[in-house]
């Protein structure tokens, strides 16, 4: 067994485990909201880490699925199933079309307008109050029983988000070291030699945006069911910043950067400000703290700080075992 | 020697008897202190209200020597930083992780809004000390929840009749703030006044965070008898500023919360006559709110307003809900029963009581803006006591038509 796979399935064991560990139903919805983060945040880093398109409008998806759901399914009278398929649906076609408008662009253009679209999505939700309440949000929306299993119990809701989180995050490995993934990975390296190699850029980076929209919108539909209600905050520039800077501290690029990301942000914004009245400049300090000693983010910083204490202590030991040394100690390897 | 030792034995056997009729644990919970889980905005744009409801209600617990019921009282406060979904973790966490009895807050409107099915999941005791979005006590009340300040439109139901009956005022545009808030107080307020011969000719919605209100204030039709402006948080100090510079002399008519005396203080003299309506002035006479206002000058400084009083109301509240169950909130139906019966005759509100839906019935006063005692005061011209949130209307009536909102009611041209 590979290491990185020994990591993992402890790493899920743990996960597994957690809600009889910690015992308590406040910290369990709060490792699901985690756990919601951490889709949302991994799904942009699609996007930011692979494609190298930074996104300022992601919450876009997450918030327009949620609104589809909550809306269909508490206020339309369609069944959650169909609800959320529609949701899912709705939103990812909409992902083609923010991606056919955006990918016009590059670079801070492509920021800008993503940003753009963000905001009239906010907008039409905080304006077109016969349909999505304004800014009184929609609520009356109760969790799903699949097969007979109440969501409405906090464990159980942490079990079906981790299910979702486990398969959303195996699907953006495959979809990453997939021949298209790398070829996506090309693009932001080379766009122009990928190019010239025959391959189509634009294309490649409209269908990750679709594929990195379509796991926004599952992240969306889970915070929908997580919360029962959804109000034009889940689609402001706020949720959209909070998401890339999850992708950013953590790591973007890495597989498990965006998912440390999320649990940091999350924790500090709900445990912390518990206990500092002045959480939001704890959250700046680290923040900052992060990107002067690790401005790569967390995972990576952290793995090279690792690295180096292993080899230093190897050289002191003088220990002459060459092939572990060799052995990539992360999992989010990035191929170079 | 016989008959002491059956004596003795019956005692006891009586004690145990008793005992196990108590239930379990009756002993140590009646001395537990209660827990209020109090949710307030401690960062961000709305953090300067959040501080004055911390003001309020610590004075309140302070005033009751931190006891209410003969049991201790111990506030645990959260920081919601005004976003619904922080909201909806911090209430789960006093309500699972702390224990709380009973939850006083969150501040706005959206944020009650967002934890409403979680106050009847987990049937936890609410009282709101500020957020006053209609149907919360209306369309759709909440058997958990009360509110201890007005509907949105509450006080502009008496203000529009006031405006077109004593003021004479045919013809008004009103602007306001584009959010619920703003909606309802401008619909309220229009509702009233063009039943009683006004018209609303014209209503113009500026943002939240409108920096400059210039280009609302040159829209603003010139042959009109007064604007109604309804702003919250510090945009009215802007507006008034802005309409002064403009050199507008057409009366202003406000809302309680666009010359706030949480906001008045900022203020200068393009306040000086701007008539409102509001359940509270500072500035109001009766003694249970001078004693109140003295205090509040005398620990804060400051005139207390809308979030201060707020607070302070939802504790005493609670204080007056608490004396009728006799301290034992571990019974919250009986807790919520006491909350949805309050009446308290003399306060800061005056008389107070609260109707079926979990809405106070209150006076509602007509202030003026004047310059007393060397700082502006919201001085009571008049008042109308007992005020329900349906006015004199019909309940059923009422809670038949849509809630007020942005289109309902149009201006009529």
């Amino acid at each position: 067994m590979k290491p990185s796979l020994l990591w993992v399935a402890a790493f899920g064991a743990v996960l597994i485990l957690l809600p009889q560990v910690i015992g308590s139903a406040y910290y369990v919805n709060l490792c699901s909201q985690i756990l919601i983060a951490a889709i949302l945040a991994s799904s942009l880093n699609i996007l930011v880490g692979f494609g190298g398109l930074t996104s300022l409008g992601h919450a876009a998806y997450a918030g327009t699925a949620a609104y589809f759901t909550v809306y269909l399914s508490a206020h339309a009278g369609f069944g959650y199933l169909a609800g959320a398929v529609m949701a899912v649906a709705g939103t990812t076609a909409m992902a083609l079309l923010f991606g056919l408008l955006a990918l016009r662009a590059s670079g801070l253009g492509f920021l800008m307008i993503t940003l753009a679209l963000g905001q009239i999505l906010w907008g039409i939700a905080y304006r077109w109050v016969s349909l999505t309440g304004g800014d009184n949000g929609l609520g009356g929306f109760t969790r799903p029983q699949p097969f007979g299993i109440d969501l409405a119990d906090p464990a159980a809701f942490y079990y079906f988000a981790l299910v979702v989180f486990g398969l959303a995050l195996f699907a953006i490995h495959r979809f990453m070291h997939s021949p298209f993934g790398q070829s996506l990975q090309g693009t932001r390296d080379q766009p122009r030699r990928m190019s010239a190699l025959g391959y189509n850029v634009r294309s490649i980076q409209l269908l990750s945006f679709v594929y990195a929209g379509f796991w926004g919108a599952v992240a969306g539909l889970l915070y929908a069911y997580y919360h029962q209600f959804v109000s034009p905050h889940v689609l402001h520039l706020t949720t959209s910043a909070e998401t890339l800077l999850m992708v950013i501290a953590g790591g973007a690029g890495t597989l498990f950067g965006p998912v440390v990301g999320a649990a940091l942000v999350v924790i500090l914004k709900n445990v912390a400000s518990a206990y500092i009245a002045r959480w939001m400049m704890l959250l700046g300090a680290v923040f900052v703290a992060i990107v002067l000693f690790m401005p790569d983010g967390l995972v990576p910083g952290v793995s090279r700080l690792f690295r180096r204490f292993r080899n230093t202590r190897r050289t002191a030991m003088k220990n002459t075992e060459p092939d572990a040394a060799a052995l990539p100690p992360t999992l989010g390897k990035r191929s170079a | 020697m016989l008959h002491r030792g059956k004596a003795l034995s019956a005692a006891l056997l009586s004690t145990v008897f008793l005992s196990t009729l108590l239930p379990p644990g009756f002993a140590s919970a009646q001395s537990d202190p209660i827990k209020v889980g109090f949710m307030t905005v401690r960062s961000g744009a709305l953090s300067a209200g959040g501080r004055q409801m911390e003001e309020g209600l610590k004075l309140c617990v302070d005033q009751y020597g931190g006891k209410m019921a003969g049991r201790a009282i111990e506030v645990i406060t959260a920081d919601t930083a005004g976003q619904p979904a922080v909201t909806k973790t911090k209430a789960q966490e006093l309500v699972e992780r702390n224990g709380v009895d009973v939850l006083i807050g969150p501040l706005a409107a959206f944020e009650a809004l967002a934890i409403d099915d979680y106050i009847r999941q987990a049937k936890i005791p609410t009282i709101s000390p500020s957020a006053a979005a209609e149907d919360m006590t209306q369309r759709k009340p909440n058997p958990w929840f009360v509110r201890a300040v007005g509907t949105s439109a509450q006080p502009y139901h008496p203000f529009g009749e006031y405006a077109a009956k004593e003021l004479g005022y045919k013809k008004i545009a009103v602007i306001a703030d584009d959010f619920a808030f703003g909606h309802e107080i401008a619909s309220g307020f229009q509702r009233t006044f063009e039943e009683n011969g006004g018209k609303v000719v014209q209503k113009l919605w500026s943002p939240l965070n409108t920096p400059d209100y210039g280009s609302y204030i040159s829209q603003i039709e010139p042959d009109v008898d007064a604007v109604f402006a309804a702003f919250a948080g510090g945009n009215g100090i802007k507006f008034l500023q802005q309409y002064n510079n403009y050199g507008m002399t057409t009366p202003v008519l406000g809302a309680m919360t666009t010359v706030d005396e949480g906001v008045l203080k900022s203020m200068g003299d393009e306040a000086v006559g701007v008539i409102s309506a509001g359940w509270y002035s500072a500035a109001n006479s009766n003694p249970g709110n001078k004693e109140f206002t003295e205090a509040v000058r005398k620990q804060y400084g400051a005139d207390p307003g809308y979030y201060t009083v707020g607070a302070y109301m939802a504790c005493q509240f609670l204080n007056n809900a608490l004396e009728k169950v006799g301290g034992n909130v571990e019974d919250r139906d009986a807790l919520m029963k006491a909350l949805r019966s309050v009446s308290i005759d003399s306060g800061p509100y005056g008389k107070v009581s609260i109707d079926d839906l979990g809405q106070p019935v209150m006076d509602v006063t007509i202030r003026k803006v004047e310059k007393k005692d060397g700082r502006l005061q919201n001085v009571v011209v008049k008042t109308y006591p007992a005020t329900s949130q349906f006015w004199t209307y019909d309940q059923k009536e009422f809670l038949a038509q849509p809630v007020y909102s942005r289109d309902y009611q149009p201006a009529k041209k």
